[in-house]
């Protein structure tokens, strides 16, 4: 169990579409504030810029999204979303707790990677795929994403 | 009288004469076996920010697709409905459009 101080979070929020880049600058550095006052780090902020909402917030048809990936304790989290609720430029946010799921996901993975591995070596083959082998990709099957029926 | 001669009741191999069932029903229509395209793909991490990668299970009126119609399996229909859930709260995906 990851101590208190060592989880991390996913924040993302919206700002209205007509916002600046000097307010979008003010936005992260009051976040940024609050966030190393409470012993926190963000690790990495993306800005995605102007998207269109699929539905309206506030009036809003489209929003600046911002996504920010906080490491820090749930009592800074709490702040945040406290401070995230009474600012007036954002219009919607949310706090995804991710580490958990980080680690499920990377178990998963090297869990897979060595079983066929594992498998490949019983075969007497080299443990990685080698380029060239197997059967060449069907781009026919790539994105078949529809389905039979439609709602039922 | 003997049991074994014509077994009108019974659910022997030679009861159902194939053909004829095939002729009356229209329906032998093919349906392809439906596969979890997250387990097909060895796709661990469905996240709500992939709406290219949600999209296809969310039809026109914005509902979840149901597992019987696309086949995903539990876990991984679990694991998308969460994602659609946030996805949802971040005016990625609609709640509704009519």
């Amino acid at each position: 169990m990851a101590s208190v101080g060592h989880r991390q979070y996913e924040l993302v929020y919206i700002l209205p579409p007509d916002t600046t880049e000097q307010q979008v600058a003010d936005v992260h550095d009051q976040l940024a504030a609050v966030v190393s006052r409470m012993n926190g780090a963000i690790e990495k902020t993306e800005n995605w810029g102007r998207k269109k909402l699929a539905y309206e917030i506030a009036h809003h048809k489209e929003g600046v999204y911002v996504v920010d990936v906080i490491n820090g304790g749930g009592e800074l989290m709490k702040e945040v979303d406290r401070r995230l609720r009474v600012m007036d430029q954002v219009i919607r946010h949310m706090i995804v707790r991710v580490d958990q799921e980080k680690k499920v996901v990377e178990r998963t993975r090297s869990k897979r990677q060595a079983e066929s591995e594992r498998r490949r070596v019983k075969r007497g083959l080299p443990p990685v795929r080698q380029p060239g082998e197997g059967r060449p990709i069907d781009l026919d099957d790539m994105d078949d994403d529809h389905f039979e029926q439609a709602e039922g | 009288m003997a049991f074994g001669h014509s077994r009108t009741g019974g659910r022997g191999k030679g009861d159902k004469k194939s053909g004829d069932k095939a002729q009356g029903q229209r329906r032998t229509l093919f349906r392809r076996r439906k596969v979890c395209k997250f387990c097909a793909d060895k796709i661990d991490d469905i996240n709500y920010k992939d709406v290219k990668l949600i999209g296809p299970f969310v039809p026109e009126r914005g509902k979840v697709l149901p597992r019987r119609i696309s086949g995903t399996c539990a876990m991984h229909q679990r694991k998308l409905q969460t994602a659609i859930k946030r996805a949802r709260q971040i005016a990625l995906i609609p709640y509704v459009t009519d």
